[in-house]
């Protein structure tokens, strides 16, 4: 299964090489990109990502590991971050995310049966002074406590 | 009430024209009418130093840019704000991005370079989102960009631009994020050279924290005796302090630098939950190292304070932990971290941070003996300063000093009765032959 960007994708992907000396730098936002179109970045990504910005895909791969943000598996359509560095674990990180395992039945890394939700572990993401936290997809909750950690997964499975 | 820097109560002032009401973008004109080395001096003498953890003096980074070079010049801005603890630029994003923008169109003059970039985390999408509206409101007004020549005079012009990060801790660390901004991964960089002669593919380059760079218009408006004189004369000015884990209030408060401690937990903090007492607080984000609840009487926030009492300013990231907490579990949460992020590249960060968390693992099961604490110190030891970033330090600090400093605490936790370590066991096998497992298919 090959996978090219759209027209769209690829001009804006030229636009940001344009902030640059060279392409590679690019390399990072095209790889969003990608993510996004996509839904994850899979080796058909990251070929075209090589092939546009004229990289290796070896180089590609090399970047896509390295940073925890590239989804290398297709994730939930709702990707739960919960943290459960220090400040989170010392206000309750550790209870948030074993209710969400629990209430959703998987693991650190894994994708509900429907596909709705993945969870992920993740390390401080900033949110010290208002832990604990839960980040959906691109959107961090706050505050938390476990009645409205209930609230929020029904509403998004009701999406 | 003393007056806020970088984070001013007032309110909408992430909105231009909010910002430019208020005095907004006259410290970059002012700027612009002095020579680079005047402004280049006055922060210098102002005494700002890094907000970002080294706390090393903001001017003098700036004068190790080489004056004459046919290389190209730039300017990164720091804001991969990853150090648990730590929760102050986004503050900035979100509430005053025009006076960080400012900052920036003043170093970059001071430095004379043509292209910044901001460097954010990318699990900031929102911040991201938010600081890059603000940055194409400063476009649009003609601030930023080639329009700056008609809107400031002068024959100067600087373009901004934002990249976004993709969550590595590691590319906080100055190398690494210029690696990760080339577009390879974060490796950090072996220094010397260092980034001023051998920066960004190749070229001088100075990187500077968002909280550092917030100051400079301040600086530049105000004159460097006025901020030379707020809080400790040896670290000056405010700094915006994360207070988080046990306290009835936390959140970013900007103070005076040389802010008591106990000040900034029981008076702005509303103290600890429950009015229990406190065991352990880190005051500088994880990295750095913690002190006993028994030492906080008369401890001032600031560079040189905290040195003298053993430990670091860091990111004014200050963590509190009440005297329920489960250290030992606290200390493998924090090897945890960092062995998921170290990057990999020298061998004692790799492999050593792998063996702490091992061994906080074991005695927080009720499984280590007293020998595991020495051991803990002893792999802490063998990590630090054999690396080629300061992860190394950043992944040793906390269990050396906190297995020192809470000896007591942690022996409570371990068996007193010594058993042979594995790897003793191992040792004390050489030149026995040992029978091979069968290979299985």
């Amino acid at each position: 299964m090959s996978f090219k960007f759209t027209e769209e994708n690829i001009n804006k992907i030229n636009e940001i090489t344009t902030h640059y000396p060279d392409k590679q730098p690019a390399v990072m936002a095209a790889l969003y990109i990608g993510q996004e179109q996509n839904g994850w970045v899979s080796y058909e990504v990251m070929e075209e990502v090589a092939s546009v910005l004229e990289m290796k895909p070896e180089d590609v791969l090399g970047i896509t590991t390295f940073y925890t943000m590239y989804h290398q598996k297709p994730a939930g359509k709702y990707h739960l971050q919960v943290c459960t560095n220090v400040s989170c674990m010392l206000r309750g990180g550790y209870k948030i995310y074993e209710h969400v395992k629990d209430k959703l039945g998987i693991d650190n890394g894994q994708v509900t049966d429907d596909k709705m939700f993945s969870l992920e572990e993740v390390e401080c993401m900033g949110s010290c002074g208002t832990a604990p936290m839960i980040a959906v997809n691109e959107d961090y909750y706050e505050n938390l406590d476990i009645q409205q950690i209930d609230q929020i997964l029904e509403s998004l499975k009701n999406k | 009430m003393m007056e806020k820097i970088v984070l001013p109560e007032i309110k909408d002032l992430h909105l231009i024209d909010v910002y430019i009401q208020n005095n907004g973008y006259t410290a970059v004109k002012k700027a612009y009418s002095q020579t680079p080395d005047d402004l280049i001096d006055q922060v210098k003498k102002s005494g700002l130093r890094g907000r970002g953890g080294a706390a090393f003096s903001a001017g003098l980074k700036w004068s190790f840019m080489p004056k004459t070079t046919n290389k190209k010049k730039y300017l990164c801005i720091n804001g991969d704000e990853s150090e648990p603890g730590s929760f102050k630029d986004r503050q900035i994003f979100e509430f005053n991005p025009h006076q960080l923008i400012e900052g920036i169109l003043i170093t970059a003059y001071a430095i004379q370079v043509d292209a910044a970039y901001v460097y954010i985390r990318g699990e900031y999408h929102k911040w991201i989102k938010l600081f890059e509206k603000a940055l194409a409101d400063a476009y649009t007004y003609g601030f930023v960009g080639d329009k700056m020549k008609e809107k400031l005079g002068g024959n100067y012009s600087v373009n901004i631009y934002v990249h976004k990060g993709a969550g590595a801790y590691i590319c906080g660390e100055e190398s690494a994020l210029m690696n990760s901004l080339e577009g390879k991964r974060g490796y950090p960089r072996v220094k010397p050279p260092f980034p001023a002669q051998n920066g960004l593919w190749g070229c001088p380059t100075t990187i500077n924290n968002v909280e550092t760079i917030t100051n400079v218009p301040a600086i530049i408006n105000k004159g460097w005796e006025w901020f030379s004189k707020i809080g400790e004369p040896k670290h000056p000015g405010t700094i915006l302090y994360g207070l988080s884990g046990h306290v009835n209030k936390p959140g970013v408060y900007e103070l005076p630098s040389g802010t008591l401690l106990t000040d900034l937990i029981y008076n702005y903090g509303g103290g600890v939950p429950g009015n229990k007492k406190i065991l352990c607080v880190i005051p500088g984000g994880s990295s750095m190292p913690p002190l006993r609840g028994d030492q906080l009487e008369g401890v001032k926030m600031d560079a040189e304070s905290l040195k003298a009492v053993g430990t670091s300013i860091g990111t004014g990231g200050i963590i509190v932990m009440d005297e329920d907490t489960d250290l030992v579990k606290v200390l493998a949460r924090i090897a945890k971290f960092y062995y998921h992020e170290s990057c990999g590249q020298c061998t004692p960060c790799r492999e050593g941070t792998g063996w702490l968390l091992k061994l906080l693992n074991r005695i927080s099961r009720g499984e280590g003996s007293t020998h595991d604490l020495d051991l803990l110190i002893s792999v802490a030891s063998n990590i630090e300063g054999n690396t080629i970033c300061a992860l190394g330090e950043a992944a040793a600090w906390p269990v050396r000093y906190m297995v020192t400093r809470f000896r007591d605490y942690f022996e409570k936790r371990v068996s007193r009765e010594v058993t042979i370590p594995v790897a003793n066991k191992v040792h004390s096998m050489r030149g026995t032959a040992i029978p091979l497992a069968p290979i299985k298919d």
